[in-house]
């Protein structure tokens, strides 16, 4: 049984310009334990996904469909039920750790205080919790860095406190939202195995937000393209990337420096991203797609065994 | 003797330097230092220091009641009134033939209780009114912000007056009347800062993470916005003295038998005429330097607390 189910969610803003379809049919399973990635350009409702999930959407935004966890759907949750589900069943991990974290708080009193408001846990069993999830997340001398301010701790050590607050609950699913978009590169590739290793250990589910395809490589099992608000290809990431059906991941891959064939030229995509001020009535990526016929202009395609494309794999090889 | 480099990873040099590189200082710890730094900012709080000394046990130097009149004086209290050291009205004695130090001693107790109180509930009170309306919005933000504009529309002077007309003119009518005309101060201020902070990406953590908005506020926001209400407050107490004052120079604030500043001064300058200056200098001169104080001391605050200043 899956852990989080996600069916045919809609996600729509109401702003003074008029509706904003952000996310438009979307659905997904994660079982428990899976590693999933969601990969879009800016703007294509992947945040999003992930603050219904977590029941933190913007005022105006109106949903619908199901997002089911534990046999409850978490967009009918009250506010006061979801915060019992927040951070101890379903934590999030922010994109920015300069600005995640409040710089008024010594790190100790950051990460105790979730396990006291959440567990009621005070004192020196407090301060053991805080200690062991600061080890899990290896941030050396640990025991000096207790009373620590974040402007203390450069950007890969606070982005490590960010995942420690995540995860001192023990959640069962964790949304990271672009965990590694605001570090450099190594301390990128050092995060990313600190989220494998703790996955690996402690058996949950990840979902990870990016729209860096070099991440999604080494890490999740499935990846899910989103591009418009809809799912454009879902697949093993291995076969995503040895052979990818839809034309936006191929267009996506071939614009990604590719290490073994440097003969290779790098395409972008022309055109922009779609106007999501429309409910879309036929494939968002028709105008930009080079495999477009007439037909991608009239009619929605429907995800079937991963794509979303009226054209056969055949067809457009 | 033991090698240098068996040395330098011994568990002692590595805890000793570990202890060095993490000297942690917080913010407050900051601003402390740059405060002191500043001389006038210094120099005020020791004003101020000894101006609460003096009003708290200022009685215990006097040789006179506040109550007692110095029969002898009378009907030549402009030749032999004035400021003596040998008859013990160290400040001479006001129109009646009391000891002008006792009753400045009982001014400034008054006064600076009006305007500490005061103050420090009406910001308070503003601030909560600010945090709410600034976190949540929509139609608390207007009810509070009607409210706000109301507030402002009224001449304090007549909501004073009419309000001691039916509640009396004690010390605390005179406090809590300040308390409701001041209610705004940091309203504004503060509702801005939440506005600003609620959208920052920790209190989306502190969301996520399963806060409730009460613990939001208080946890989050608040620490953040601090400094904010801390000057604002440094700002309102000697406008809440000033106001006493103002009002008691009109003659509707504090009554007889006691007082404050603004009736010392009040009824030094009724007799000023007469040749009588001591009776309007010594009140005014605490006066003034309970206001120039309090507003270097502000200054200070907003040097040592604004982040920008830094």
């Amino acid at each position: 049984m899956s852990l989080l189910s996600v069916q045919n969610l809609n996600i729509r803003f109401s702003t003074n310009d008029g509706a904003v379809y952000a996310v438009n049919d979307v659905s997904f399973d994660i079982a428990a334990g899976q590693k999933l990635a969601i990969v879009g350009e800016s703007g294509s409702g992947k945040s999003q996904i992930a603050l219904s999930v977590m029941g933190l959407l913007a005022k105006n935004a109106q949903t619908s469909g199901q997002v089911m966890f534990d046999g409850h759907d978490l967009l009918t949750l009250s506010n006061t039920e979801m915060n019992k589900i927040r951070t101890r069943e379903i934590a999030m991990i922010f994109q920015d750790p300069m600005s995640s974290l409040n710089p008024y708080m010594r790190i100790e009193r950051q990460l105790g205080e979730i396990v006291e408001h959440h567990e009621g846990v005070r004192g020196a069993a407090q301060r053991k919790r805080v200690l062991d999830v600061m080890d899990a997340v290896q941030i050396p001398d640990a025991k000096n860095r207790l009373r620590a301010y974040p402007h203390e701790f450069s950007g890969g050590m606070r982005q490590r406190i960010v995942i420690a607050m995540a995860l001192i609950c023990n959640p069962r699913l964790i949304l990271a939202d672009e965990p590694t978009t605001a570090l450099d590169v190594t301390v990128q590739a050092q995060i990313m195995k600190l989220l494998d290793e703790i996955q690996r250990d402690m058996g949950t589910s990840i979902v990870l937000i990016t729209h860096d395809l070099g991440v999604v490589a080494g890490f999740c099992e499935d990846t899910l393209v989103l591009y418009g608000g809809r799912v454009m290809e879902t697949a093993r990431t291995e076969a995503l990337f040895e052979a990818p059906t839809h034309p936006y991941t191929r267009g996506l891959l071939r614009a990604v420096p590719n290490i073994t064939d440097p003969s290779e030229t790098l395409t972008s995509i022309p055109g922009s991203p779609p106007n999501q001020m429309k409910w879309p009535e036929f494939c968002p990526f028709a105008p930009r797609c080079p495999d477009a016929i007439a037909a991608c202009h009239t009619t929605l395609p429907v995800l079937e065994n991963g794509r979303a494309c009226i054209r056969s794999v055949e067809e457009i090889a | 003797m033991i090698s240098p480099k068996k040395a330098l990873s011994s568990p002692e040099t590595t805890t000793a330097l570990a202890e060095q590189m993490i000297v942690s200082r917080s913010f407050w710890a900051d601003a402390r230092i740059r405060f002191f730094r500043n001389r006038m900012a210094v120099v005020s709080i020791f004003m101020l220091f000894c101006l609460v000394l003096f009003a708290i046990f200022g009685h215990a130097l006097a040789t006179w009641s506040y109550e007692e009149i110095d029969w002898s004086l009378l009907g030549k209290i402009k030749t032999e009134g004035g400021p003596s050291l040998s008859n013990g009205h160290y400040f001479g004695v006001d129109e009646l033939g009391r000891d002008l130090y006792a009753r400045v001693v009982q001014g400034s107790r008054t006064s600076l209780l009006v305007g500490f109180i005061a103050a420090i509930l009406a910001v308070g009170l503003g601030a909560t009114f600010g945090a709410i309306a600034g976190y949540y919005g929509g139609r608390i933000d207007q009810i509070i912000m009607g409210a706000y504009n109301i507030t402002l529309s009224i001449p304090y002077i007549i909501f004073f007056v009419v309000w001691q007309a039916f509640f009396g003119r004690d010390l605390i009518q005179m406090i809590l009347v300040m308390v409701i005309i001041n209610w705004t101060a940091g309203l504004l201020i503060v509702r801005g800062q939440v506005k600003m902070l609620k959208n920052r990406e920790f209190v989306d953590a502190a969301r996520m993470l399963g806060m409730s908005d009460f613990k939001i506020i208080t946890r989050h926001i608040l620490p953040n916005m601090l400094w904010v209400i801390i000057i604002y407050m440094s700002i309102t107490i000697p406008e809440t003295i000033m106001y006493e004052s103002l009002v008691s120079f009109l003659g509707v604030g504090i009554q007889e038998p006691n007082t404050s500043w603004g009736a010392l001064i009040s009824q030094g300058a009724g007799t000023m005429t007469f040749g009588t200056l001591w009776q309007l200098a010594f009140p005014a001169i605490f006066f003034v330097i309970a206001q120039v104080s309090l507003y270097y001391i502000g200054d200070g605050l907003r040097d040592a607390l604004d982040p920008k200043e830094r």
